[in-house]
């Protein structure tokens, strides 16, 4: 899966999780950037996330993420 | 909504929670307002989304209020005032085993171990009666899941120093108090997870990272639990199954195969699964639930099929056998009128889908669990939690009884031309009392579970009803025939002020409709009243989806209008200063 393909099936997650069809996430996307973002969306989002790339986030690695495109490595990373 | 019944995709809930919400919401639905408190000992914030949307779903709406983080105890002792404000109808104290303050330690003494029990059962047992004192409200209060790690391995459970051991004992506790107490009710955690498993109920992951005590994704099996709950409080469990036969409670098509060639019995695998479920079906009457059957099926055959040898299941464990060619969503129809009971009180089990979806599409709020195979049919029916028990009744026991009785009277009074005669060979015989300890349950109960014959549909909990019973004029009346027993059917609350009666509420089951039970009331409410230098008696309609028959039932009294606003809502006036008559000439009053 290239990293365009990625981002494809990472904004609907986006989408779904807070309910808003014009979402379009990138690298430098944060948790300020989207209005519901808050720590309690992002156990819906990580666990959202996790079934659609059929993946498992582990504890250090949620808790260090800083933006979208360090979740996007993550997610390349660990569907090789 | 199909998305939110079992069985469910968890995953869908979760990340699609805002559009399904917003999708009950546009649904025309008359919903019911309640007010849920959440006192948690984790982070509740999923519980309560996800409760929300399964609680819209069967038709509650319901604003909730959320402790701080962990500050269930000091919310439930402390008497916060915006809990006070907010005055909950359901108070669920969402605690789980990392609550437990004082788990044993190896080292303990014996009587070390029993001090922590106490101590730690103590705390809640505070919390409930303080609780139960200040907001006179339902609580629901889960017990505890097993611990996730077990320092003596299986000894855990047997050691009085293991925490599954004390675990058990704290459970029993909480179920003791539940079996004594009113208006209170297990959660019971312990069976869900480990239903789900435990390793899927608890999670350390989301444990550490956001204090949920139960999974994320475990979250919507365990609403869905505690939706169960609040469902039955508030009267909206299902009342009746109907039954296809071949194929559902047999192998088999006795039309063709004979019924000596069905699946049915010890002798087979299939027969095996077939005869448990039919046990399972037939234990269902024990809990009050009607058992009828719509099956295409030539009626000789459908009996001979009830009648085999090696099943459980028999014609007389039946109200209503419907066996014929008619479609099955007029043969529901057909059972539901027969029953006085409203079409969403069902749940129709038929192995073949295209009856289901027929039946689901033609009938509004009608269960249809989607059974797969004969071998798991129990457990696609029990998961809907269709008929949680809050409280068994000698009622609930007995109910099969009645409804057959009821169409016992129903056969004879087509013997009758003048109905009036008919009723007098009823027999009948009723006793009307104000509100007595042993029926505040029944009474309660009533007030949840009437729709159509309730003037006002105000719901009560045992609490209010109790409260009732001290400050207002209370009625229960209860009839008997020749027939049977029906137990208590009717209710009436009335606020007395100066010398006008208010009538708050008035109920009677449809069980024993067209049975002048409403006059003998009447009667008893004027003679009541007199008492209490009341010369006039208000009575009150508020419309609902179900109640239209008693639109104009104070007209029928003799009541005359004296108000009506835009919604429907109508205001009825009945003189009582002079000279009274009683209504009732067919039932005899026991004093």
């Amino acid at each position: 899966m290239t990293r365009e393909e990625a981002y494809e099936k990472l904004n609907e997650v986006f989408r779904d999780v807070f309910d808003d069809e014009e979402i379009v996430v990138n690298d430098a996307t944060t948790a300020n950037d989207i209005e519901d973002w808050d720590s309690l969306e992002h156990i819906n989002l990580v666990v959202a996330v996790e079934k659609c790339f059929g993946i498992k986030f582990n504890m250090g690695e949620v808790a260090k993420l800083k933006n979208v495109g360090e979740m996007m490595d993550l997610i390349l990373n660990k569907i090789g | 909504m199909k998305e939110l019944e079992y069985p469910f995709d968890k995953n869908y809930i979760l990340s699609k929670k805002k559009s399904i919400k917003r999708q009950l919401l546009s649904q025309n639905t008359k919903f019911t307002e309640k007010r849920i408190a959440i006192l948690g000992g984790s982070t509740t914030n999923d519980i309560k989304a996800l409760l929300d949307l399964f609680l819209l779903n069967i038709g509650i709406k319901a604003e909730f209020y959320e402790s701080e983080y962990n500050k269930y105890y000091e919310d439930a002792m402390f008497d916060p005032a915006e809990l006070v404000e907010f005055k909950p109808d359901v108070i669920f104290i969402h605690t789980t085993s990392v609550n437990i303050k004082a788990f044993p330690s190896v080292r303990d003494s014996v009587s070390e171990v029993q001090d922590k029990l106490e101590t730690v059962y103590s705390e809640f047992e505070r919390m409930w009666a303080h609780l139960s004192e200040v907001y006179h409200c339902p609580i629901i209060q889960n017990n505890f899941e097993y611990p996730n790690v077990r320092l003596l391995g299986n000894s855990d459970a047997v050691n009085i120093h293991g925490k599954v051991n004390f675990i058990n004992r704290l459970n029993a506790r909480f179920a003791d108090y539940a079996a004594t107490h009113d208006n209170f009710y297990i959660h019971d955690i312990n069976y869900l997870a480990a239903r789900i498993g435990l390793d899927n109920f608890f999670d350390p992951f989301y444990w550490y990272m956001y204090k949920y005590a139960v999974a994320v994704p475990a979250i919507a099996e365990f609403s869905y639990s505690l939706s169960h709950i609040i469902k039955a409080i508030y009267g909206k469990n299902k009342k009746a199954f109907v039954l296809d036969l071949d194929n559902t409670l047999w192998g088999g098509i006795v039309g063709d195969d004979g019924p000596e060639n069905l699946e049915i019995g010890k002798e087979t695998a299939e027969g095996e699964a077939f005869l448990a479920f039919q046990e399972y079906i037939k234990s269902h009457k024990d809990i009050g639930v009607l058992l009828n059957v719509s099956s295409k099926n030539e009626e000789e055959n459908a009996l001979a099929g009830l009648n085999h040898a090696e099943g459980a299941l028999k014609p007389e464990d039946f109200t209503l056998i419907k066996a014929n060619w008619e479609p099955k969503a007029v043969n529901v129809q057909t059972i539901a009128d027969e029953l006085s009971l409203g079409v969403d009180s069902f749940v129709f089990v038929d192995d073949n889908p295209a009856e289901r979806e027929i039946v689901e599409a033609n009938i509004k709020g009608i269960a249809v669990p989607a059974i797969t195979s004969s071998d798991k049919y129990m457990r696609d029916i029990d998961r809907h939690g269709y008929f949680e028990v809050l409280k068994l009744s000698d009622d609930d026991l007995s109910r099969n009884e009645m409804y057959k009785a009821n169409i016992k009277r129903a056969e004879t009074m087509k013997s009758f031309v003048d109905y009036g005669e008919y009723l007098k060979s009823l027999e009948m015989k009723a006793v009307i009392k104000p509100f007595e300890p042993v029926y505040m349950a029944r009474i309660a109960q009533l007030t949840n579970k009437s729709n159509q014959f309730n003037l006002t549909t105000k719901r009560y909990s045992q609490a209010e009803i109790e409260e009732a019973a001290q400050n207002r004029l209370t009625f229960y009346g209860k009839l008997s025939d020749k027939f049977g027993d029906n137990g208590v059917v009717t209710v009436a609350i009335g606020r007395v002020e100066g010398t006008i009666c208010h009538m708050e509420l008035w109920l009677m089951s449809c069980r024993v409709l067209k049975r002048d039970m409403e006059l003998a009331l009447l009667d008893e409410i004027v003679h009541t009243c007199k008492e209490h230098g009341v010369t006039q008696i208000r009575g009150y309609y508020y419309p609902t989806a179900k109640n239209a028959m008693v639109k104009e039932f104070y007209k029928g009294l003799g009541f005359d209008k004296v108000a009506e606003d835009e919604n429907g809502n109508t205001e009825w006036s009945l003189d009582i200063s002079g000279n009274y008559e009683d209504r009732n000439k067919v039932i005899a009053i026991e004093k």
